[in-house]
């Protein structure tokens, strides 16, 4: 013991950082923020911390070239003990920082804690926050897959579209012409180098911050923040209502980090690596790039948004949300904090959350694409074949052999793309269908120069079939409005 | 007598210290620069608009679209596998072929020919071309990327250096003075 003892007093006495140190540990927080509240930041960080651990594990056997990248994920997952769970721990240890980054923002964001004098700190927040989504984006392109190839072409499509500099950025982005060596070993700087020693250094720069202007205090409804008066309250409470950060606040820290870190542990276990999936050959073509989880919401928005709003909204979109995010502390610098008080953050909060599950969702099933094997894959079921004629029958193979089955779905078998054809008949008249398959319309391509008239014949007829017993197919409706000479009512349009 | 704090020898060397040092910075950032900037400098440009051969035409049917692979012009050892690039071709009649990029002219995910309907689909986001290319539905805002082509001594050559995007469909034409699709 007097050994250890004296030994730190060696350091001591040269390094003198005991009385820097003991400042920051027991430097005073307000008592209501020991609170489970606050715990994400300090998460966020020890997730940072262990990304730190296992990408430099990583790095130990990766080979961050075009052309050997996929084949040392092979070795990390098969050959080398427990790479594989190196792999799912940097994986989802990426999902849960971007995760936690977004908690931690929401609650800081819904306490009111960007406002006087923490502005800064909620800017350099917000680049972290964008800096979190790069390092999740270019860690996706390491894992240099099929998914991560077409990855990249849709950031080098989107690139291009801004004015002027689009092509010169998308040859900056890639290396060169193509996506080829030189675009891998380009994300892997950005990976590895740039963005974590951006990353380490706004990191010490916000924790500097949150010690040396304090922790936000719990907001009380009705404590009005003034630029004026503020700095005193604060330190008031803190005087009068204070703990030391050590040990009054950081039990709850440790005991949270240590529950994430217990999580990934468990998960990374459990679900294993991401991928890598299909080689990254540009001539393979069977394959339908998905991004990862967190840019789902992106995939979903690029697949919905009309064509001539796309590029406004992919190059306008982000540039809005990011100024609106830097802009927020300087509008709403003062006033309330508290989120009792605070209707339209909230209820800000919550939009934006359903609005991004719902694309997530949207995303894992994907109905805008075509199935691309619907039509070899799923037959046409019995049920739709059944007393049918042969015409009927020889159309219900038009249906397949043509790739309708690809966009519309029969009996909840085939793609999501177009409406499902089960009730047809119901909706659109004989003439109407023809019109559709011929001339295409509303999202759908015309089929007239690659069908025959039989085919066409066929196809109707099959179609025609299409519609519950118990009701009569739109055609007869409108058959029978025009003999009564009346407004076609029950013919329909389009649904 | 003393001199003012300004005019003393420490002043001065401060200043031309100064001076030195952003000299130094800016004749070090000329080289930084470059090199940061070098996929835009087109040194290689020769070896990248060059004519690439996709083979002999007889394996391409009158009438009908076939996969077809080639090399990128401008590789490196490194490479790996994306040294090599995709397009489907259409050979029209004997002598009019159209060479399609692989990449959908929404966000370039590689589109699927579908002989039987006629159709370009592509997995991604739902982009469908006609045969010839034009856009049939779907996100994307024009048709299918045409790479520049021509027949000599029986094969087939294109001109396909780039990957083709939205802002910038076959920037290589440009180098021809004339468009594929005009």
């Amino acid at each position: 013991m007097r050994l250890i003892q004296s030994i730190g007093e060696w350091f001591e006495a040269r390094l003198q950082l005991a009385p820097a140190i003991r400042d920051t540990v027991e430097h005073p927080v307000p008592r209501a923020t020991a609170s489970w509240f606050y715990v994400f930041g300090s998460a966020a960080l020890t997730v940072f911390g262990m990304q730190i651990v296992t990408g430099i594990l990583l790095a130990l056997v990766y080979a961050p070239t075009a052309g050997e990248a996929w084949n040392s994920l092979q070795t990390l997952n098969h050959a080398i003990p427990m790479g594989w769970y190196i792999r799912a721990l940097h994986g989802w240890g990426s999902n849960f920082m971007v995760a936690i980054v977004l908690l931690h923002m929401v609650q800081v964001f819904l306490f009111g804690a960007y406002k006087y004098p923490r502005e800064l700190t909620w800017i350099v927040g917000v680049f972290l926050l964008l800096m979190t989504l790069g390092m999740a984006f270019s860690g996706q392109v390491l894992r240099f897959d099929q998914d991560a190839f077409w990855g990249i072409g849709i950031g080098a499509s989107i690139s291009s579209r801004v004015p002027v500099i689009g092509p010169w950025a998308v040859h900056l982005l890639l290396g060169g012409p193509i996506i080829a060596g030189a675009t891998l070993s380009r994300f892997f700087a950005l990976h590895v180098f740039v963005i974590p020693g951006l990353l380490i250094a706004l990191v010490g720069l916000h924790l500097l911050m949150v010690l040396k202007l304090g922790i936000n205090e719990w907001p009380m409804p009705g404590r009005i923040v003034r630029k004026s008066t503020y700095e005193k309250q604060y330190h008031e409470l803190v005087k009068t209502d204070g703990i030391p950060f050590v040990p009054g606040a950081v039990y709850k820290d440790i005991f949270f980090s240590a529950c994430i870190l217990l999580a990934l542990g468990l998960v990374a276990a459990y679900f294993g690596p991401f991928g890598p999936s299909g080689r990254p050959d540009p001539t393979i073509i069977q394959t339908a790039p998905r991004p990862d989880y967190f840019f789902l919401w992106i995939y979903a928005l690029l697949s919905l948004l009309p064509p001539e709003m796309e590029t406004p909204a992919l190059l306008i979109g982000p540039v809005v949300a990011i100024l609106a995010l830097l802009a927020l502390p300087f509008v709403f610098g003062e006033g309330e904090k508290s989120w009792r008080r605070r209707p339209i953050a909230v209820v800000s909060v919550l939009l934006i959350a359903v609005a991004l599950g719902t694309f997530t969702n949207l995303a894992t099933y994907t109905p805008w694409s075509p199935v691309m094997n619907a039509w070899s894959a799923d037959p046409v079921p019995p049920a739709f074949l059944e007393h049918r004629t042969a015409l009927e029958r020889q159309g219900a193979l038009v249906f397949q052999l043509k790739q309708c089955h690809n966009c519309h779905s029969l009996g909840q078998e085939g793609g999501k793309r177009g409406p499902a054809l089960d009730n047809i008949a119901v909706i659109q008249t004989e003439d109407q269908m023809i019109r559709q398959v011929i001339q295409g319309g509303g999202n759908m391509p015309a089929y007239g120069r690659n069908l025959s008239p039989p085919e066409v014949t066929a196809l109707v007829a099959f179609l025609k079939t299409l519609h519950p017993s118990s009701q009569a197919p739109a055609a007869v409706a409108a058959d029978k409005a025009i003999s009564q000479n009346a407004p076609p009512a029950a013919s329909g349009g389009k649904p | 007598m003393t001199m003012p704090e300004s005019l003393s020898r420490r002043a001065m060397l401060m200043k031309v210290g100064l001076f030195l040092n952003g000299l130094v910075a800016i004749g070090l950032a000329v080289p930084i620069v470059r090199y940061l900037l070098s996929p835009l400098l087109r040194i290689r440009k020769q070896s990248y608009t060059q004519w690439l051969t996709l083979g002999d035409i007889a394996q391409y049917p009158a009438g009908e679209t076939r996969f077809a692979t080639f090399r990128n012009p401008d590789v490196t050892p490194w490479d790996g596998k994306t040294a090599d690039s995709a397009c489907w071709v259409r050979r029209i009649d004997q002598q009019k072929f159209q060479v399609f990029a692989i990449n959908c002219a929404h966000l370039g995910c590689p589109v699927r020919w579908f002989p039987q309907s006629g159709l370009f689909m592509c997995p991604c986001h739902g982009g469908v071309y006609y045969q010839d290319g034009s856009r049939a539905s779907g996100p994307p805002e024009r048709g299918l990327f045409e790479y520049p082509y021509r027949v000599e001594e029986g094969k087939l050559l294109i001109k396909a250096g780039e990957l083709p995007t939205p802002g910038s469909p076959t920037a290589l034409v440009k180098f021809d003075g004339r468009f594929p699709c005009a």
